[in-house]
């Protein structure tokens, strides 16, 4: 078992959902968080006193997957996010140890 | 024990003056005797200032029973919503203006200074302050004749003392008068919070508000703003008598609507000592110290820009032709301050920002305050334009070469706009560019004629008494940070600072999660 998680940009969330639900990954978890890589921040100016805010939002995709789907979700994070321009964020494959259902008790791939 | 002693000092300073709820005959000098003595004066000629509403009598003779003057309904329901108004502008107006522009975990303590401030201003204000500041005593200080408001209301007989105008035969009660320039001294010690916000201990505030409200506020006000009221000027006779019981500033022909000197540039300067003293904050330059709500700044400054023709129109004391000017110069002129510090910082930088048209608005209400009832509406559309790139500037050059941390720009804002703004007054009253002039002669309420209006010579008493009210409110201000800080001490500690301001004094937090 994989723990995908991806950083995406924020506006692409609604494609890439589509595309794992496409792919029959049942759940995904969200998060909002603040980031940079190479893209660059911006400036705010109040009065006197400059800012450069190098932080940018982004969203953070989290998806536990059975191993032999892990390239295919790879692909629909891919398509679903990508815009082409600097910021479009990465995916990174962690391996998964254990999961558990919490209502029924099942573990391992029956509970994902 | 410093702390004890102080608050001892200062509880027994304030119970000082005994208690004098008489309700005897009222004082006889007044801020502005207009009581049952007072002369109906023959009408003048077509002066600007409309006494219209003067009884037409031949001048009375000294033993003839004049009519009682009674108070103007519209008048005094004018300035009856005028002082709500001018609350208004500080709470919310100007907690919220300056709230937003710190950040949130110093948000409260913001509102509470400005609050707290008001209502102790308020309090002593009725306690000794309208006295000191609208009796007759000397030139830089009144009297005690109005201690607890003493005589100004006769509860046996069922009678108000009134207030002059600046119309003969024209009154207002004295209560309401009162009542009006009671929040023209809070709000202009709520203003000064600003330049030391983020840091300063509560109590300081508090003890700095007393001393400073005593030796400053209330002797710049006696000074500039106290006379014996068009109603004293009789005869030609009188005429020296009366002009030596106002306050000195008054005295030199100064012009100052609604405060440019009493309340803006007073309290700013008051704010810059403020922030020099207290020092800057921690990680002032290095760390990220935004505004955490425009959105709030930008209520805060609507409610201000609202509340302002209270501020202004109301100091004209009548629902007159002068109240209608001070009010559309008030719309005027921070409109076009909005202008053109949008259009500055647009030049500047490249972008117009919500903070700069909300600053804007502020610095033309701040330059038209002295001008309001004192320029024509083409000098307010003027100052406000002057106004808007002035206090730009003074936000950030003039900020830079000071080197204070004066976190809101109050002298950036105040100062340089209330300085910009009085001494324009002295030029745009001129009859020659559209100004009303000033009085020449209360006796007969003529105004000086286009001929004799010297513009220079009124620019230099207008420099003057912007020289006295810097020096004084400086010295002042000196004075008691540093006694507060010898018995106090001015901040918080860094941990409480850091932690934020709302906790750390308060116990409270603005916004959870």
């Amino acid at each position: 078992m994989k723990l995908v998680t991806a950083i995406i940009k924020p506006f692409k969330l609604d494609e890439v959902r589509e595309a794992l639900s496409g792919i029959g990954v049942q759940g995904i978890t969200v998060t909002e968080v603040k980031g940079f890589g190479r893209q660059k921040g911006h400036t705010e100016l109040y009065r006197g006193a400059e800012y450069v805010v190098d932080f940018l939002p982004k969203v953070k995709i989290e998806a536990a997957v059975a191993a032999d789907l892990v390239e295919r979700v790879i692909e629909a994070i891919e398509a679903g996010a990508r815009t082409g321009k600097i910021g479009d964020g990465k995916i990174f494959v962690y391996d998964l140890e254990q999961v558990v259902r919490i209502r029924t008790g099942e573990t391992g791939t029956e509970a994902l | 024990m410093k702390k004890f002693l102080a608050s001892l000092a200062l509880g027994f300073s304030l119970l000082a003056a005994a208690p004098a709820f008489s309700a005897d005959a009222p004082a006889a000098a007044a801020a502005a005797p207009a009581a049952t003595e007072a002369k109906a004066d023959a009408a003048p000629a077509a002066a600007a200032p409309a006494a219209a509403g003067a009884p037409a009598a031949a001048a009375a003779a000294p033993a003839e029973a004049a009519p009682v003057l009674v108070p103007n309904k519209g008048d005094t329901a004018w300035m009856m919503v005028s002082t709500i108004l001018v609350i208004l502008m500080v709470v919310p107006g100007l907690a919220l203006f300056y709230g937003g522009l710190v950040r949130s975990k110093n948000m409260l303590s913001v509102l509470m200074q400005v609050m707290v401030t008001f209502s102790l201003i308020t309090v002593l204000w009725f306690i000794y302050g309208y006295s000191l500041a609208f009796t007759e005593g000397n030139a830089y200080f009144g009297g005690l004749d109005r201690l607890f408001m003493k005589g100004i209301w006769d509860n046996a007989a069922g009678t108000f003392a009134n207030a002059a105008t600046f119309s003969k035969g024209v009154v207002i009660p004295e209560l309401t008068f009162a009542g009006f320039q009671a929040t023209f001294a809070g709000i202009t010690c709520a203003l000064i919070v600003g330049a030391f916000a983020e840091r300063i201990k509560f109590s300081a505030v508090l003890m700095f508000m007393v001393l400073w409200f005593t030796f400053s506020y209330l002797p710049i006000a006696h000074m500039v703003w106290f006379w014996m009221g068009p109603d004293a000027y009789s005869a030609k006779e009188v005429v020296d008598e009366m002009n030596s019981k106002a306050g000195l500033i008054w005295q030199w022909g100064a012009l100052d609507f609604a405060g440019g000197t009493v309340v803006h540039i007073n309290a700013a300067v008051a704010g810059l000592v403020g922030a020099f003293m207290v020092g800057k904050r921690v990680g002032y330059g290095r760390e990220a110290m935004a505004p955490h709500s425009l959105t709030l700044t930008m209520v805060g400054a609507s409610l201000l820009w609202v509340g302002w023709f209270g501020f202004n129109a109301g100091s004209a004391l009548e629902a007159n032709g002068f109240a209608a000017l001070a009010f559309a110069n008030t719309l005027l002129a921070t409109a076009a301050a909005v202008l053109s510090w949008c259009v500055g910082e647009a030049l500047m930088r490249g972008k117009a920002s919500m903070l700069g048209a909300a600053s804007g608005a502020v610095a033309g209400l701040v330059a038209i305050t002295p001008a309001a009832g004192n320029v024509g509406i083409g000098g307010g559309l003027i100052i406000g334009l002057i106004a808007g790139f002035a206090c730009l500037w003074g936000v950030n050059g003039l900020k830079k070469m000071l080197g204070a941390d004066d976190t809101l720009d109050v002298f950036g804002v105040h100062g340089v706009g209330g300085i910009v703004g009085a001494l324009l007054t002295g030029v745009f009253s001129s009859p020659s560019l559209g100004g009303p002039s000033a009085m020449g002669d209360w006796v007969t309420a003529t105004m000086i004629t286009s001929a004799d209006f010297s513009i220079a010579s009124q620019v230099w008493i207008q420099a003057k008494a912007i020289m006295v009210t810097i020096v004084w409110s400086g010295v002042v201000s000196l004075v008691s940070f540093k006694l507060v800080d010898l018995t106090i001490g001015l901040r918080v500690t860094e941990e409480e600072e850091r932690e934020g301001l709302d906790i750390s004094s308060h116990g409270e937090t603005a916004y959870h999660g």
